[in-house]
């Protein structure tokens, strides 16, 4: 028995809950997303097809699937967390026997209505597994060697399938996001630095062995890193995107050109203009005030799901809270580091602003544990 | 178990240490995001403005050069020659039809290139570029140029394309490069993208597509603005590829050129290969054709003309044809049984004219017999029966090992096309494949080169060389890279007792100088250049008992392709050998008489470095030999006349 269920008498019942949620949040979740009906009816050349539409049919659906997550309790959450880890995980698996091949990796899913990405669905799982496994152990057991290689083996595992996919850069974020909330929980800092350090150290001896007798991979292998951490070595596959994309960013300037005056993005000069690639759109035709404004929407999302999560009273509610603004903030910060050149280009879209249903489904569902973690704290 | 509250408390405190110092991280990453964002957008965006507005970049492949290919005396084999052709960009030329008829009303370009290029303009991504005319002539590349205002994104374009200025001399050994085709691509597991330019020449067959990579070289990029029109206005940044290396071939061009003249129209293979260095200096197959013809992108017409002749000019038969070695095969025997101890050179065996084995009787050329034939008879007067009774005697595991060591039926890596390995069978191997057990009638035929025993004229060269040096010569084509030395394939020694060797060399030698030797016709007669030989033929066809009752039909008598193959291998000078080289004509009849005049011919150009005395012919050839290097001079200087014409 936890903390929650002693207290549960103090929390709001009915409809009063509604006073409850965190209703800046909502806010903020909808101007984020609002940005990025803007810039989907700017690419496609002025018009609410083929995606804005969609787009805010998906997000209304959205809000109200976190509106039903927020009003049911948070413990019934944290009891279920198992169950929905073990569904998530069941359908990688099945991804893996039945998927649909798109874009050269097998990821998605037919659920009839819509494609489904399982591995968006096991981001937040995971998160909801770990907090309620350190919500159920005594804290003196945290660093214990045992009971760290559970939640090591949690990770690990989904990681392992959708790195089967292949798909490098979800599952760098599936341990990412899964370490992190390892270290909130409190795990000994011994165990990070070990892990660092020895990740460092492989990495090292898998440069060093270059051109040696001991090399430890392949020359084809070496290149396609190569081409990875510096694109310009292939400027006509993923250097191209990057140099187009400066080039729509820079030519933004501080203050951009207008709505709908971008020619850059609109000129078919970058792929994925209005999934992945969306944010230069915003760049170029708002310039540094319109990119430096979405960015500050998503620090105060990320501001008010910490102040949720240090406000909470138990170990469930402040780790899933901050295991999902944890993603939430690798989803946007990946996607701009690609986008501004900073990083190797992966398929990381942009968070609520990119078009595509299955991601902004989840998210929204995810924030709906965040307010279901707010309204049913006990006060 | 139930927590104390001041348990819950600390972790409660850790937790939110934790938290705050996960926050301020954000914030700072959040922060560099914000400066790089500042970065790009205020501090540089006047630089990236300009691009923007009035320019854009384009990023364009530089298709590097070809490694070119000489012989070992430096002379071209196949270079790259400036071509012209029109080409066009099609993110650059907007409305792409109207482009390309503003283009039709200034230079002719016909239908089929123009429904081609738009074929791969919608394949393509929009930034390559598509050839619309090739081969095109200076004065239309000048229109086009004067006219580019009105041709936004058509770009004249001097390019490369290789050239064979030997024609058909080297066509088997170099292959030749044609564009990249799909199928090509399909079988490739992560392509160079440069080959994904349309019409990027790359090595189809031969050494041009087994030496690939090193060929290719490495594709630069430049970088270059250019305004609405596509003119470009400036280069703004250019990375140089690298060429592919340069490759010297062992191969003397002349003595290729001559002995490929030499075997003329036969369906024949020569090659010669150095016994010093284990360098092959000629490797020819006949009839060959012209490479040229595919870099260009060969005509229906011309295709079903190569592919449907029975003398085969596509394929290569000196690595990639193998043939019953005959009697060619008769020195491996003698060394098998030499080297086991079960016979010494003095050993003789009567020959009757025929020998029965297992039941069967097994005939000897010569229907009257050789009478009492001792080693050096045997290879002089190649005496099958001697070698009948020899095989009963040492067995085939012995043979085939032998032959292995020499070079027959085991790979030997060269960069041209199928070069197959050939075969040297035993027991296991008839046990593995026909599933039957060996007879002793497969050792008897396998001893004189017949039966499953097969060999490749390159092998048949590397065989004559092992046993004139005694050292296990490996050939080698590639003579440098770049103008670094590839290591000598002459070899270590094979370890066989230098007597044998001796014997059997004795014996060749008696062939070529023995008036009773198969190949006395076909001799050297200068001191110092004598030459000692085999000859060799071998039955593509069973001799039935009743035929041979009748009395056999001659060769002359039967249809083409059941005529007996023609082989000779020898080397030169005996005393000192040099070169070795082997001959097969395919259904040329009788070794001696069809392909020893060829192989002795050969072996003196390259004695001679390709001028022979004609006192080194015997007298009654002499006569012969005039007009033929009189006829052979004359199709060479045609040969050359119609290169620099192709070239003008």
């Amino acid at each position: 028995m936890s903390y929650l269920e002693h207290n549960a008498k103090v929390v709001p019942t009915g409809l009063r809950k509604l006073l409850f949620l965190n209703w800046p949040l909502v806010l903020l979740l909808s101007a984020a997303a609002s940005v990025g009906f803007l810039m989907l009816y700017s690419v496609a050349g002025g018009s609410f097809f083929p995606w804005v539409e969609p787009q805010v049919k998906r997000f209304a659906l959205g809000i109200g699937v976190m509106l039903v997550v927020a009003l049911i309790p948070i413990w019934f959450w944290r009891n279920i967390s198992v169950l929905a880890y073990l569904a998530a995980f069941a359908l990688l698996i099945a991804v893996e026997l039945f998927g649909t091949v798109g874009m050269g990796a097998q990821r998605w899913i037919d659920v009839g209505f819509m494609q489904l990405q399982p591995s968006e669905l096991m981001k937040i799982t995971l998160v909801m597994v770990l907090a309620a496994y350190y919500d159920a152990l005594p804290k003196k057991r945290t660093s214990r060697p045992l009971f760290v290689l559970i939640p090591v083996l949690i990770i690990i595992l989904p990681t392992l399938l959708v790195l089967r996919q292949p798909d490098l850069g979800t599952s760098i974020l599936l341990m990412a996001a899964g370490g992190i909330v390892m270290f909130l929980a409190g795990v000994h800092w011994g165990y990070f630095a070990f892990v660092i350090a020895s990740g460092v150290a492989l990495v090292t001896a898998v440069f060093e062995s270059r051109g040696t007798s001991w090399q430890l991979i392949k020359d084809y292998q070496f290149r396609r890193i190569d081409t990875f951490l510096d694109p310009s070595q292939d400027p006509l596959g993923a250097g191209y995107h990057i140099t187009q994309s400066k080039i729509a960013l820079g030519s933004g300037g501080w203050s951009g050109r207008g709505f709908m005056q971008g020619t850059q993005s609109r000129l078919n000069f970058l792929p994925e203009k209005h999934t992945d690639f969306i944010f230069t759109t915003l760049a170029e035709e708002f310039g540094f005030i319109g990119g430096f404004t979405l960015l500050a929407l998503y620090m105060l999302i990320i501001v008010f799901c910490i102040a949720t999560a240090i406000a909470a009273k138990d170990r469930f509610s402040a780790l899933v809270t901050l295991g999902i603004a944890v993603n939430f903030f690798l989803f946007f910060s990946v996607n701009m580091s690609m986008v501004m050149g900073l990083a190797p280009v992966v398929g990381v879209p942009l968070p609520l602003v990119s078009y595509g249903g299955s991601a902004m489904l989840v998210l929204l569902a995810a924030f709906g544990i965040v307010q279901s973690a707010n309204i049913h704290r006990p006060r | 178990m139930k927590r104390t509250p001041k348990e819950l408390d600390e972790t409660h405190r850790l937790m939110t240490k934790r938290t705050l110092l996960l926050g301020g991280l954000q914030l700072g990453f959040a922060g560099a995001l914000a400066m790089r964002m500042r970065f790009l957008q205020v501090d540089q965006a006047d630089q990236f403005r300009l691009l923007a507005e009035e320019n854009r970049i384009n990023i364009r492949l530089l298709p590097p050069a070809r490694g070119e290919i000489f012989d070992r005396k430096g002379r071209i084999i196949a270079q790259n020659s400036p071509s012209y052709r029109i080409a066009v960009v099609p993110e650059d030329a907007g409305d792409i039809d109207a482009t390309i008829a503003n283009l039709r009303r200034l230079v002719y370009i016909d239908d089929a290139d123009v429904e081609r290029a738009l074929r791969e303009i919608r394949i393509s991504k929009p930034f390559v570029q598509i050839t619309l005319a090739d081969q095109v002539s200076w004065e239309d590349i000048a229109k086009v140029a004067a006219n580019a205002p009105a041709l936004p994104g058509i770009f004249p374009e001097v390019g490369l394309t290789r050239l064979y200025p030997q024609h058909d001399t080297f066509a088997h050994v170099i292959g030749y490069v044609g564009p990249v085709s799909d199928y090509d691509l399909s079988k490739m597991e992560d392509p160079d993208p440069i080959l994904l330019t349309p019409r990027f020449q790359f090595g189809k067959v031969g050494f041009e597509a087994k030496e690939e990579s090193t060929l290719r070289g490495k594709a630069g990029t430049k970088s270059v603005e250019v305004n609405a029109y596509g003119r470009v206005i400036r280069e703004l940044e250019r990375k140089e590829g690298e060429s592919g290396a340069d490759m010297q071939l062992t191969i003397d061009a002349a003595l290729q050129s001559y002995t490929q003249a030499r075997l003329g129209n036969e369906s024949a293979a020569a090659v010669v290969i150095d016994i010093e260095s284990g360098d092959i200096q000629a490797i020819c197959s006949a009839p060959s054709f012209d490479p040229n013809l595919f870099v260009r992108g060969i005509s229906v017409a011309d295709y079903r003309d190569l592919t449907s002749d029975p003398y085969r000019p596509l394929a290569n038969k000196t690595v990639q044809g193998t043939y019953p070695p005959g009697s060619t095969f008769k020195m491996v025997a003698a060394l098998a049984g030499l080297e086991s101890g079960l016979i010494t050179p003095d050993d003789t065996a009567y020959c009757p004219g025929h020998l029965e084995v297992g039941g069967r009787r097994f005939h000897c050329w010569r229907r009257a017999g050789h009478g009492v034939v001792d080693l050096n008879t045997s290879l002089k007067s190649s005496c099958d029966v001697y070698y009948y009774d020899l095989a009963v005697k040492v067995g085939i595991d012995n043979i085939s090992k032998m032959a292995q060591r020499l070079g027959l039926g085991v790979h030997h890596e060269l960069p041209m096309s199928a070069v197959r390995d050939g075969l040297a069978p035993d027991r296991k191997w008839k046990e593995r494949v026909h599933g039957k057990d060996w007879l002793v009638g497969d050792t008897v035929n396998a001893s004189i080169g017949q039966g499953y025993m097969l060999a490749s004229p390159m092998q048949l060269a590397v065989m004559t060389a092992r046993i004139a040096s005694g050292r296990s010569v490996t050939p080698r084509l590639i003579k440098s890279i770049d103008g670094v030395e590839q290591p000598s394939g002459a070899g270590e020694s094979l370890g066989l007792n230098e007597d044998n060797l001796h014997a059997v060399r004795k014996g060749m030698y008696s062939v070529s100088n023995d008036r009773r030797g198969t190949g006395y016709r076909s001799r050297i007669i200068a001191d110092g250049m004598r030459m000692a030989g085999k000859s060799g033929t071998s039955q593509v066809r069973n001799i039935s008992a009743a035929e041979r009752a009748a009395g056999v039909i001659r060769n002359e008598d039967l249809p083409w392709d059941r005529r007996d193959h023609a082989l000779y291998v020898c080397f030169a000078p005996y005393d000192k050998p040099k070169y070795a080289v082997a001959v097969v004509v395919e259904h040329g009849g009788g070794g001696s008489k069809a392909a020893a005049p060829i192989a002795r011919d050969v072996l003196l150009e390259a004695l001679y470095e390709g001028s022979p005395p004609l006192e080194a012919y015997p007298k009654g050839d002499r006569e012969r030999i005039k007009i033929q290097q009189e006829r052979l001079e004359q199709e060479r200087l045609d040969r050359n006349i119609s290169t620099t014409s192709d070239q003008a």
